[in-house]
């Protein structure tokens, strides 16, 4: 590639081809723009207050909770992958580890951006930390993901710093030659964090007597949705990695990854997939029959509303559920890259689902036996907020894959037509 | 001083008049609501719903259902839930407090609720010019973004408190403690009192045969009751369906 169109060749590692420097700033430009609007959404809502939004006072949680939940969830693949390798020495999952990082990075950073513009009073956040009720899984959720972030900040520095211009200087190398040290270190930290954030997440909904939808009985203090949580967030992070280092390899028109390392990883999705699926079955066969009966309750009061009735509750077992676990388990599916591929997304859909219904699902029923059912549509800020955050995502993405050594070794197939 | 106040709401006494959600936003610095705001955005510490037995022509019945804080005993479904201890339950009379100086707004106590009585500050309180004047002194005007609710109006408490501290009494006297909506009911349902004091009428009421708490199966323990006359009306507070649609009187 000549230097007049890779002007930004120097901050490029050597020996990887990279699409022309216009190209590249064109691919970021719509995003840029998406970016901006959800800066200016969310500045809205900082600035007049939640008014902006379409929430109230019965859908007191709406699309952000949501979404907040979901791409945890997604992002639940970078704990897992330094897990399998770290602690379970899975060392062929390495090449895709550096990935799993950013997107772990994005993931949640993201979320705790939308977090900080969905609640009433953003400059209170501290009060969490200075008066926590221990007894709330919310405060449980902010310490871990709080250390969490901090844990994949310092696990993304070492990436960062690995930059070609960036090693130039002399205290960054040695700082991230001291900081890769501690890399195992973090991702059992990250783990362990991880695990029981993904379950108070689960938790926040469990624990909720007063909403028969979403209380379940557990073990200890946890509802069983705390463990249901940890399940599926393990089960689809990995399947969510996949998905867009498929759809990296897509853009940029290189094998980034061995297929080794997907039909492991995917196999790991649809193992840890069924055995939620078997458990998730367990627990609603056990709420239906016990836990909502003796609080007054019988599937009637949740199955009778269109368009949230028992179709959600199948497709989350069955098409979304053992379907793609299937697909990602058997070898002759999994073997052939658009069935996995099919694997991952069907996965994540369940699991998007998932969080669907227990976080609008749950408000939108009434409880009291002369409420309504209610209806929520997002408002156009909510909804351009959010998309700031997939904006920030794809364009940290691309940054990290153009200058940072994501994928490593770079399997360069000769093509110039990245986009990365 | 240990109590557990508590209201019993006689359901074949209330007309419906709002009498009580007025007297609630003047003694509570509720502001008027925002031009923009919606029935589910607005702010109703007291809010009475109607409701039917869903019967049309002459089996239809009808009656008034006024919804506040239950201020529940047992597992108190918004207290456990607040990341920063802004929910409390005051040991000493069972009401449970909201400090709107300490909310961060994330609503999770909103979601919690069982009866849908907690309301969240959309918008910047604000009140037409002039009108600023009628604030009551006693009662902090909350911000936007925190969650408020029905507190029984404590700075009533407060008042009966400092009146009986003045007059070297350590209890007060409950001729002094009444809270708004009970004073302006002009049917005289609510009755408002000592949930724990067997002398109290609220006490005896409360333990009428046709007394009942709402969502009782829930075992939150509310401390507000109400009671009927009319079976469909029991019935629909205990989500029996079928009762309820009966429309049978006793």
């Amino acid at each position: 590639m000549s230097d007049l169109l890779l002007i930004d060749r120097r901050w490029i590692a050597r020996g990887v081809e990279r699409t022309p420097t216009m190209r590249f700033v064109l691919w970021l430009v719509p995003w840029v723009a998406l970016l901006a609007l959800g800066i200016y959404a969310a500045g809205l809502c900082l600035y007049y207050g939640l008014n902006q939004t379409n929430m109230d006072n019965r859908f007191a949680f709406g699309m952000w909770i949501f979404l907040d939940l979901a791409i945890i969830a997604m992002g639940a693949g970078a704990f897992f992958t330094g897990f399998l390798v770290y602690i379970l020495k899975q060392a062929d999952l390495k090449p895709i580890l550096n990935s799993a990082v950013v997107l772990g990075f994005i993931c949640y950073s993201g979320a705790v951006a939308v977090l900080m513009v969905d609640v009433g009073q953003p400059l209170r956040a501290w009060f969490t930390f200075w008066y926590p009720n221990t007894h709330s899984m919310l405060t449980e959720v902010t310490f871990c993901i709080s250390c969490y972030l901090l844990v994949l900040i310092l696990e993304y520095i070492p990436v960062l710093l690995r930059n070609r211009q960036l090693r130039k200087v002399p205290s960054f190398l040695v700082f991230e030659h001291q900081l890769h040290k501690l890399v195992p270190v973090l991702a059992a930290v990250g783990a362990f964090l991880s695990f029981f954030h993904q379950g108070s997440l689960g938790g926040l909904y469990g624990v909720l007597r007063g909403r028969p939808f979403a209380f379940r009985q557990g073990f200890a203090i946890w509802p069983s949705t705390f463990f249901l949580f940890i399940l599926s967030a393990i089960a689809v992070g990995p399947s969510f990695l996949i998905l867009v280092t498929a759809t990296a390899e897509t853009l940029t028109g290189r094998q980034l990854v061995q297929p080794s390392v997907f039909r492991k990883l995917g196999f790991i999705s649809g193992l840890l997939l069924a055995l939620y699926v078997a458990v998730k079955a367990i627990d609603t066969l056990v709420w239906l029959n016990i836990t909502s009966p003796s609080l007054g309750f019988g599937p009637r009061d949740y199955y009778s509303y269109w368009p949230l009735s028992s179709t959600f509750l199948f497709a989350v077992t069955v098409p979304l559920g053992l379907l793609p676990a299937l697909l990602l388990i058997m070898p002759t599916t999994a073997r052939k890259r658009g069935w996995l591929l099919l694997g991952a997304a069907l996965a994540c859909a369940g699991v998007l689902l998932n969080r669907f219904v227990l976080t609008v699902q749950t408000l939108a029923l009434p409880t009291l036996a002369f409420d309504q059912f209610l209806r929520y549509i997002p408002s156009w800020q909510e909804v351009a907020t959010f998309g700031g955050v997939i904006a920030y995502g794809v364009i940290v993405y691309s940054l990290s894959y153009r200058y940072l050594p994501l994928f490593d070794p770079p399997k360069g197939a000769g093509k110039h037509v990245s986009l990365g | 001083m240990s109590a557990r106040y508590g209201m019993v709401i006689d359901l074949d006494r209330c007309a419906g008049c709002g009498a009580c959600m007025v007297a609630c936003a003047a003694e509570n610095n509720v502001p008027p609501a925002s031009p923009r705001a919606t029935p589910r955005t607005g702010l109703t510490p007291m809010l009475v719903r109607k409701v039917s037995n869903g019967m049309e022509g002459t089996a239809r019945r009808e009656a008034f259902i006024p919804i506040t804080c239950m201020h529940c005993g047992n597992e108190t479904p918004c207290v456990s839930v607040c990341p920063q201890q802004a929910v409390e339950v005051d040991k000493s009379t069972g009401i449970v407090m909201q400090m709107p100086q300490r909310c961060l707004g994330c609503r999770y106590c909103m979601a919690a609720c069982p009866y849908h009585a907690r309301y969240f500050n959309w918008w910047d309180p604000a009140w037409p010019v002039g009108m600023e004047k009628s604030l009551n002194p006693e009662v902090a005007v909350r911000m936007r973004g925190v969650v408020e609710k029905c507190n029984l109006c404590h700075a009533r408490l407060h008042s009966a408190k400092e009146k009986a501290a003045a007059a070297g009494r350590k209890e007060i006297d409950h001729a002094d403690y009444i809270p708004a909506c009970v004073e302006a009911c002009p049917t005289g349902a609510i009755l408002f009192g000592d949930l724990s004091d067997e002398s109290d009428p609220v006490f005896s009421a409360a333990h009428f045969p046709n007394a009942f708490r709402l969502l009782a199966r829930l075992g939150t323990e509310p401390n507000v009751y109400y009671k009927s006359e009319q079976a469909w009306v029991r019935a629909l507070a205990e989500r029996d369906t079928e009762r309820a649609t009966e429309g049978k009187h006793v």
